[in-house]
C-alpha cells in the first residue's frame, strides 16, 4: 500500500497539528520512511521536494544525515530547482568531517565554469560556507577567474569567497592580493563591500599585505568622501545615510591601516574630523558610522585636538536615552580605557551612575569599565560605589565584582587598615563568590600589620558572631581568632565600643563552627586548629579544648580525624613542647614557596608523635582507580586533589617563585603534551635547604580558536614518594593566547626515589571533550636525584 | 564575523536555523535552545544587545538580536562586527523578507523556509555581509523564483 507522499506545506501542517511531541516525532518518523524510500526508488523530478522537507525536520531537530548523498544528486543535476535545493542542504548538512563533502568539488567546478548566473551564486555561495582547505586548494583558480567576470552579482560573491578560501588555506593570499587594487576602482557597492573586507583580511593576516595596502588610504579617504558627501541616495540609503555598511567597513580598514603609521594617519585626518561633525545622529545608520569613526580616530596616529573630540562624543552618547548608544558608549570607552586613561577618567561620575542601569548587559559594562578606571586619587570613592553596588547588583556579576573590588583594593589600598576593612565588607556581603586565593590573602594581609591584629581579629570575631555560613570569612576568622585570641580578650581598642570577650564565648563560637553542617572540611579544619593554639593563648584551663579535640579523634572525616589524633598526642605525650609548637606564626613571604603554615605544624607533631598517616581513601582510592597506578598497590596522593584546596597556596604568586630563594641550577622547563593547540608544560623547583621537597608547577596553554573549559588534571606518582596537588588557578584557558591555567604540585621524596609521573587531563573543546592519560617520559634526572 | 543566524518565535519554536560555523548536531539544537533562554529573560525596552552564552563561541562573541511582533531574530557576531551596524542588517533582512513575502508574517516563514534560507543568502554569506541593496537582493530571487516557475515544477 502506497501512500501518496506529502508536499512539504502539508508536511508542515501535519507538524503543527500535532498536540504533543510524541505526536510530532510519530509524525515526523512516518515521512522520514517516506523520504528514505523515495531516495531509494522515487521519482527523481520529485526529489528536491523530499529534500525540502527533510530540511525542515533537520531544523526541528531530527536526524537527516541519509539525505547527504541525496544533496549530491540534486547538485548535479541540470535544473535549477534542483540544484537550488541540492545546494542548501550541502550547506546545512554537509561539513568537512564528512568524507562526502569532497564529492561535491567537481559539481561546484562545472557549475562555477559553465553554470548560468544563478547557478555560480550558488554554487559560490556553498564553497564559502562550508568549503574545507582542500575543495579551496582545488577551486582557487575558478574563483580567480570569476573575479573578473562581468556580472557584479557573481563577482561580489566571488570575492567573499576568496576572504573564505584565505582564512582556510592562507597561501592562497597570494592568489588573491593582485585583484584587490583593480576592484577598489569600481562602483558597485556590493563589489566595493566585499573588496574592502578581502583587503581587511589579507592586511590582519600578513604585515607585509598591510605595508602594501597603504597606498590605497587615499583612494579608500575618496570612496569614503564620495558617501558622506553625496547626502540621500535611494538605492542604497538606510535612514538617509548613504550605504553606511560600506562606510563602516572603509573605516575599520582605514583604523588597521593608519595604526602606527604617521603618514597614513595624516591623510585620514581630516576625513575623520569631516565624518565626525557632519554624520546626523539621529538614527541608528549614522551613529554606526559615527562610532566606528571615534574607534578609528582613537587607534590611528590622530591629532590631540581630534582624540579629545572623539572622547567627548563618546562620552555625549553615554547619556543617549537610547540603551543600544549607550552600551556601545561603555564598550568603546572600554577599549580606550588603557591608552588613554585621563580622558575617559573625565567620564568616570557618568560611568558611575551606569551602575544603577536595570539592564543587566548595561551594569556589567558599566563594571568592567568602573573597575578599570579606579586609580590611587579614586580609590576611596569609587570602591565606596562598588560595595554598594556589590550589595544590590544581579547574582551573575557578584562573583567578577567582589574579585574586581579586591583585586583594586590590593593594588590602590591608601592604608592597611583600610584594606582590612574592604576585604572584610566583600567577605560578608559576597562571601561565597570570592577566589580561593582571597583567604590566603587576607590572612598573609592580616599577618603583616601588626599594630592591626588587635583590630583585625575584633572585627572578625564580631563578624563570625554573627554569621558562620560564609565560608571564606569563616576561615579568617577562624585563623585570627586562633592567632591572635589572646589579644581579643584583652579587650581594649579605639573606635570599637569596648565589648568583654569571655573566653567561653570565644571557645563556644569555634565549636559551633566545628559542628554546624554549613561548615566545610576545610574550614573545619582551621576551627579544629584555631581552638588548640587557644590552648596556649587563653589563662584558663584547657579541659574544653581537650575534649574537643578528642572527639573528633573518631570524626570521619579523615583529615580532621587526623589532625585531632596529633593534637590529641600533643597534650598527652609532648605537653612540654607544646607551647613552642603553637607559637604565633612568622609571617610567611610572599613569592617564596608557599609553605602551608598548617601543614608544617602538623607535620612536626606528627614526627613527634610517631602516628603514621592516616591513609586517604575515598576520592584518593577513585583517582589510583582511574590512573591505573604506577606500583601496582596504593600509590600516594597525600590529600585529595581539587577537593581541598590547601590553605595558604598562593598560586597567583607561585609564579614569582624563583625569586625567593633562587634555585642553584634551574631545571628546565618539560612540554608534555600537545593537542590542537592545547599545550601542557611542567615547570621544576628544587630548594638546597629541602632537598627532598621538588614544587612542579603546570601550564596549560591554548594557541587554537576554540576556548578550553572544564579543565581538570590529576596526578599519580609511585609509592615511595608523596604528591600534594594545589587548587588550579581556573579551569578555563581562553582561546588564541589566553590567560592559561596553573596548578602546583608538590612532591616529597626524602629517599631520592626516580620520579616517575603519570597525568590525566580531561577538558571541552571545539565542543568535545577529551581524555588524556599518559606518563611523563624524559623527566630531567635533577628533579630527584 | 558572524558565526550564527537564528530565528524563532516567542515559544522557542526554530523557524530559520543557519549557522556559519560547524558545530554537531545537538549542540546546535542545544545553542538554539539556550539562546531562546537568554532572549527571553529580556524585557523590550532594555538593549540589543547580550553577552554570548556558554556554547556559542567564547568571551569574544555576542548576540545581538531584535523583537518583531512574534519572532525574534537573533545575530551571533564576534567582536570585529559594528554593534549597531548589525541591528541596522537584521532591518534590511526583515524589510527584505517584507518585500518578498508581502507583508512577511510568522505563517510565511513557517510554510516557506527553504526561501527564507534563499533570500538570507542574498544578504549574508559565508558569515560576512554581501549585499544590503534590498532592490538588487529583491530583483535577484525574483529572477531566480522566474527560473524555477520555467522548468515546470514549482516549489514543493
Amino acid at each position: 500500500m502506497v501512500v501518496p507522499s506529502l508536499k512539504l506545506q502539508d508536511l508542515i501542517e501535519e507538524i503543527r497539528g500535532a498536540r504533543t511531541q510524541a505526536q510530532e516525532r510519530e509524525v515526523i518518523q512516518k515521512e522520514c520512511a517516506h523520504i528514505r524510500a523515495s531516495f531509494r526508488d522515487g521519482d527523481p523530478m520529485l526529489r528536491h521536494q523530499q529534500l525540502a522537507k527533510l530540511l525542515y525536520v533537520h531544523m526541528l531537530g531530527y536526524p537527516a544525515h541519509f539525505g547527504q548523498m541525496e544533496c549530491l544528486k540534486l547538485i548535479a543535476s541540470s535544473r535549477f530547482t534542483d540544484k537550488r535545493v541540492g545546494y542548501l542542504g550541502a550547506m546545512l548538512l554537509l561539513d568537512e568531517r564528512h568524507d562526502a563533502h569532497l564529492l561535491i568539488t567537481n559539481s561546484i567546478k562545472n557549475d562555477l565554469s559553465q553554470g548560468i548566473q544563478p547557478v555560480q551564486g550558488l554554487a559560490l555561495c556553498t564553497l564559502s560556507t562550508m568549503g574545507s582547505a582542500e575543495m579551496c586548494r582545488d577551486l582557487a583558480t575558478e574563483v580567480e577567474k570569476l573575479l573578473l567576470q562581468p556580472s557584479p552579482y557573481v563577482r561580489k560573491k566571488a570575492i567573499l569567497t576568496a576572504v573564505h578560501m584565505i582564512r582556510k588555506v592562507p597561501e592562497l593570499s597570494n592568489v588573491f592580493l593582485p585583484p584587490c587594487a583593480k576592484l577598489l576602482h569600481e562602483r558597485h557597492h556590493g563589489i566595493l563591500l566585499g573588496t574592502v573586507t578581502l583587503i581587511t583580511e589579507l592586511c590582519e593576516r600578513s604585515p607585509e599585505a598591510l605595508r602594501h595596502f597603504r597606498k590605497v588610504v587615499p583612494q579608500l579617504a575618496q570612496i569614503l568622501q564620495t558617501l558622506v558627501t553625496t547626502g540621500y541616495s535611494t538605492e542604497h540609503s538606510i535612514s538617509g545615510v548613504n550605504d553606511p555598511f560600506l562606510q563602516v567597513q572603509i573605516l575599520h580598514l582605514l583604523r588597521i591601516l593608519g595604526r602606527n603609521h604617521e603618514e597614513s594617519s595624516e591623510t585620514m585626518n581630516d576625513l575623520l574630523a569631516q565624518v565626525a561633525t557632519n554624520t546626523d545622529t539621529s538614527r541608528n545608520a549614522g551613529n554606526a558610522v559615527l562610532f566606528e569613526t571615534v574607534l578609528t580616530i582613537m587607534d590611528i596616529r590622530s591629532t590631540a585636538g581630534l582624540r579629545v573630540l572623539a572622547v567627548n562624543i563618546l562620552g555625549r552618547f553615554l547619556h543617549n536615552s537610547d540603551r543600544n548608544i549607550r552600551y556601545v558608549a561603555l564598550t568603546s570607552l572600554l577599549r580606550l580605557v588603557q591608552s588613554d586613561h585621563s580622558a575617559v577618567q573625565r567620564h568616570r561620575p557618568t560611568v558611575v551612575e551606569c551602575l544603577q542601569e536595570t539592564d543587566a548587559s548595561l551594569s556589567r559594562r558599566a563594571l568592567e569599565l568602573s573597575l578599570a578606571l579606579v586609580n590611587g586619587s579614586n580609590v576611596r570613592a569609587m570602591m565606596q560605589e562598588l560595595q554598594a553596588f556589590l550589595e544590590s547588583c544581579p547574582p551573575d556579576l557578584r562573583a567578577d565584582c567582589a574579585s574586581g573590588i579586591l583585586l583594586a583594593a590590593e593594588r590602590f589600598a591608601p592604608t592597611k587598615r583600610w584594606h582590612i576593612d574592604t576585604i572584610l565588607h566583600v567577605l560578608t556581603t559576597a562571601g561565597t563568590h570570592v577566589r580561593d586565593d582571597a583567604v590566603a590573602n587576607l590572612t598573609q594581609l592580616i599577618g603583616g600589620a601588626q599594630e592591626l591584629h588587635a583590630y583585625s581579629v575584633r572585627r572578625l570575631y564580631n563578624a563570625l558572631a554573627e554569621d558562620i555560613s560564609q565560608q571564606p570569612l569563616v576561615q579568617v576568622a577562624a585563623w585570627c581568632i586562633g592567632e591572635y585570641g589572646d589579644l581579643l580578650l584583652e579587650g581594649n581598642f579605639e573606635e570599637i565600643e569596648p565589648l568583654q570577650v569571655e573566653e567561653e564565648e570565644v571557645l563556644a563560637l569555634l565549636e559551633k563552627v566545628l559542628q554546624s553542617h554549613m561548615s566545610l572540611p576545610a574550614t573545619r579544619g582551621y576551627a579544629l586548629t584555631a581552638l588548640m593554639k587557644l590552648s596556649t593563648r587563653l589563662r584558663g584551663d584547657n579541659n574544653r579544648i581537650r575534649q574537643v579535640v578528642s572527639i573528633y579523634g573518631s570524626c570521619l572525616d579523615m583529615e580532621l580525624q587526623q589532625r585531632a589524633v596529633e593534637y590529641d598526642t600533643l597534650f598527652r605525650k609532648y605537653d612540654h613542647m607544646r607551647a613552642a609548637i603553637l607559637e604565633k606564626m612568622p609571617l610567611v613571604e610572599r613569592g617564596g614557596p608557599q609553605v602551608d603554615e598548617e601543614a608544617k605544624e602538623r607535620k612536626e607533631a606528627a614526627q613527634l608523635s610517631e602516628v603514621a598517616p592516616a591513609p586517604t581513601e575515598s576520592q584518593a582510592s577513585q583517582l589510583l582507580d582511574l590512573l591505573d597506578l604506577l606500583d601496582g598497590a596504593s600509590g600516594n596522593a597525600q590529600h585529595p586533589p581539587l577537593l581541598d584546596p590547601s590553605p595558604g597556596g598562593a598560586l597567583v604568586h607561585l609564579l614569582d617563585l624563583p625569586c625567593a630563594p633562587p634555585p642553584p641550577a634551574p631545571i628546565p622547563d618539560l612540554k608534555v603534551f600537545e593537542r590542537e593547540g592545547v599545550q601542557l608544560n611542567l615547570s621544576f623547583i628544587r630548594s638546597p635547604e629541602n632537598p627532598a621537597l621538588l614544587l612542579i608547577i603546570i601550564t596549560a596553554t591554548n594557541s587554537s580558536e576554540s576556548d578550553v573549559t572544564h579543565f581538570i588534571c590529576q596526578a599519580a606518582v609511585p609509592k615511595s614518594l608523596q604528591l600534594q596537588l594545589q587548587a588550579p588557578s581556573g579551569n578555563t584557558v581562553p582561546a588564541r593566547g589566553g590567560l592559561p591555567i596553573t596548578q602546583l604540585f608538590r612532591i616529597l621524596n626524602p629517599n631520592k626515589a626516580p620520579l616517575r609521573l603519570k597525568l590525566r587531563l580531561t577538558y571541552n573543546h571545539f565542543g568535545q571533550s577529551v581524555q588524556e592519560i599518559f606518563e611523563v617520559n624524559n623527566l630531567p634526572v635533577e628533579s630527584w636525584q | 564575523m558572524i558565526q550564527a543566524i537564528l530565528v524563532f518565535n516567542n515559544h522557542g519554536k526554530p523557524r530559520l536555523v543557519r549557522f556559519y560555523q560547524r558545530f554537531p548536531e545537538e549542540i546546535q539544537q542545544q545553542i538554539v535552545r539556550e539562546t531562546f533562554h537568554l532572549v527571553l529573560k529580556r524585557d523590550d525596552n532594555i538593549c540589543n544587545f547580550l553577552e554570548g552564552g556558554s556554547l556559542i563561541g567564547g568571551s569574544d562573541y555576542k548576540l545581538i538580536y531584535r523583537h518583531y511582533a512574534t519572532l525574534y531574530f537573533v545575530f551571533c557576531v564576534d567582536s570585529s562586527e559594528s554593534e549597531l551596524g548589525i541591528l541596522d542588517l537584521i532591518q534590511v533582512f526583515v524589510e527584505t523578507l517584507d518585500k518578498c513575502f508581502e507583508n512577511v508574517c510568522e505563517l510565511d516563514l513557517i510554510f516557506h523556509m527553504d526561501k527564507v534560507h534563499y533570500i538570507l543568502q542574498e544578504v549574508v554569506m559565508g558569515g560576512m555581509v554581501l549585499e544590503t541593496n534590498m532592490n538588487e537582493i529583491v530583483a535577484q530571487i525574483e529572477a531566480q523564483n522566474r527560473l524555477e516557475k520555467s522548468e515546470g515544477q514549482g516549489l514543493g
